[in-house]
């Protein structure tokens, strides 16, 4: 049931243009970062040479790459889960969805799955620019793999607050630019944390931060603690989602 | 089985805030019943409609479907139920046949089976030329067709229809109609409208709901019989003075319309009309025009749900 959910909002993503035009334009702008950076690893790499134990090209050349693939996936992800949910509500479709026999859970998990395959897919995409490399060398297969995890953690968590927010209104526009100013400021929460004083409430903003548990996976450090930090932010948005459809039906 | 209602409503109610949308509704439907719901904007036709669908819970009082309480079990109940709510719940960018196998895999039905009932559902409701077009792009009717389509695909026990008609050209309209019929022979219908004339064409029982609650539920049998003449429309050449006709056996009451014109009233089934015909041939007053005069549905409508407001004035 779920899968059917799901498989029907991923083909209803990829009839509308929006999809094809965000995977081009992801895909270009990312290939053409991914191209700068091959660039500058091949001019210092003589100097490169020269370092003991020097940084290879996944540290130069792929982390970086999907530290901007992430900052992009902010951006874009609102655009792609914005009409989840409330563009059923206005066109009074979820009728269809309530009064047959599903429950909530699978509804949220069916569109949660369809749009989470879908950045899978655009992920995927991005990961073979990388791969490319191995015809002309090697890659840290462990670091490379710690950096495709987090990134996919992190669009996951990012899809599942858009999805939230998406339910919260009638209005796909609203529900994109709250979920991309809620986005920015779960990633960006982490510079007030450097500037309070008080280390507690300082470390507890740190925590919050969604990029900095990425950027330990981006160097390779893979914590469970920043695998669990993902998979709770998950899990409380996708519960968040299903109460608030629950609450559609019940008394207020 | 067959003695459980396929839908029993009890004591339901629903309010919106201080909004009291529906009150202490209860009925039910029996299979092969299809019933009418009628009333005025905004008396709680479409959210008794949603309550029933499990699209809004009520804040008191229960629903049964087939047996099975929408509340407690609401899969096993929804599993039975086919809605079409005011707008049709369609994904414009589908085509019909992938909407219908979207829907039917919805409700369950096993992959093997979801042909055959994307092409049963098709077929009841003339689809089958536009199976491959999208939704998006077809008229108002067709659209209207899906959406009952839709509705049916999984043969539920009852099918709720929120004013299936709207927007539709007449031969459409017809098509519909029958085809609610049909339904009701295998299936419970409910039915709501704004159209009178649908209900006693389609309808076997009518309800009237008015500020949220039921203030009618009868056959249509019944309602026929209501209907039935208690006034005779008369209009003579040379007027007789109304004690003159009163004085006739069988007229109650006689109400003087101006220009020689009557409103005579009298017992249900017992027309004086013969006597009345015999008294004016006889008195001379050049009897130009006798008709019964038929109460319609509308005025039943109206009276019923102008008394009701009546009562709340005064209370």
């Amino acid at each position: 049931m779920i899968g059917t959910l799901a498989l029907r909002e991923l083909r209803s993503l990829f009839l509308s243009p929006l999809a094809w035009s965000v995977l081009a334009v992801v895909q270009f702008i990312l290939a053409y970062l991914f191209l700068a950076h091959v660039q500058d690893f091949i001019q210092i790499q003589p100097q490169l040479a020269l370092i003991d134990n020097a940084p290879g090209a996944t540290q130069l050349i792929v982390a970086p790459l999907y530290g901007s693939a992430g900052f992009i996936f902010m951006m874009v992800v609102p655009l792609m889960t914005m009409r989840l949910i409330s563009e059923e509500r206005r066109n009074r479709s979820i009728a269809l969805l309530f009064s047959a026999p599903v429950s909530m859970t699978e509804i949220i998990l069916g569109k949660y799955l369809g749009v989470a395959a879908f950045f899978l897919l655009l992920t995927g995409l991005i990961t073979l620019m990388p791969l490319s490399l191995l015809s002309a060398g090697t890659l840290d297969m462990g670091h490379f793999a710690a950096i495709v995890l987090g990134t996919l953690l992190l669009v996951a968590s990012f899809a599942a607050l858009g999805l939230y927010l998406s339910s919260l209104t009638v209005q796909p526009t609203v529900a994109a630019v709250s979920s991309f100013g809620a986005l920015l400021l779960l990633w960006i929460i982490d510079w007030a944390g450097d500037k309070v004083s008080n280390p507690e409430a300082s470390g507890l903003l740190t925590y919050l931060s969604l990029l900095r548990h990425f950027e330990a996976l981006a160097r390779g450090v893979f914590s469970t603690a920043d695998v669990a930090y993902y998979l709770l932010f998950i899990t409380v948005f996708l519960v968040l989602g299903i109460r608030r459809l629950d609450a559609d039906r019940l008394q207020h | 089985m067959t003695d459980t209602p396929l839908v029993s409503v009890l004591h339901v109610s629903r309010h919106y805030g201080q909004l009291q949308a529906v009150q202490d509704v209860s009925f039910s439907l029996q299979k092969g019943e299809v019933l009418g719901f009628l009333g005025p904007n905004g008396a709680g036709k479409s959210t008794t409609m949603q309550i029933i669908t499990g699209n809004l819970a009520p804040s008191a009082g229960r629903v049964h479907i087939a047996g099975q309480d929408l509340l407690e079990q609401p899969k096993a109940a929804k599993a039975e139920i086919g809605y079409l709510p005011e707008q049709p719940p369609l994904y414009r960018e589908l085509t019909v046949d992938e909407y219908l196998r979207f829907c039917a895999r919805l409700n369950r039905i096993r992959r093997d089976k979801v042909a055959a009932a994307v092409k049963r559902a098709k077929s009841r409701c003339g689809l089958e030329a536009v199976g491959r077009r999208l939704i998006g792009n077809l008229s108002k009717g067709y659209q209207q067709r899906v959406g009952i389509a839709q509705a049916i695909i999984h043969s539920p026990a009852v099918v709720v229809l929120d004013e299936p008609t709207v927007g539709l050209d007449p031969i459409q309209i017809r098509e519909i109609r029958d085809l609610i019929r049909d339904l009701g022979a295998e299936h419970g219908v409910i039915l709501s409208t704004h159209i009178l004339p649908e209900v006693q064409m389609t309808c076997s029982r009518v309800q009237i709901i008015n500020q949220g609650r039921l203030v009618f539920s009868d056959s249509i049998e019944n309602l026929d019989r209501r209907m039935d003449t208690t006034t005779l429309l008369v209009a003579f050449d040379a007027p007789p003075p109304v004690a003159a006709l009163e004085a006739i056996d069988g007229v109650e009451r006689a109400e003087d319309l101006g220009a020689g014109r009557f409103r005579l009233r009298h017992a249900a089934g017992a027309s004086p009309a013969p006597r009345l015909a015999e008294a004016a041939v006889s008195g001379g007053w050049g009897l130009r025009e006798l008709t019964p005069e038929h109460k319609t549905l509308e005025q039943i409508f109206i009276d019923i749900t102008s008394s009701e407001h009546a009562v709340e004035d005064a209370a």
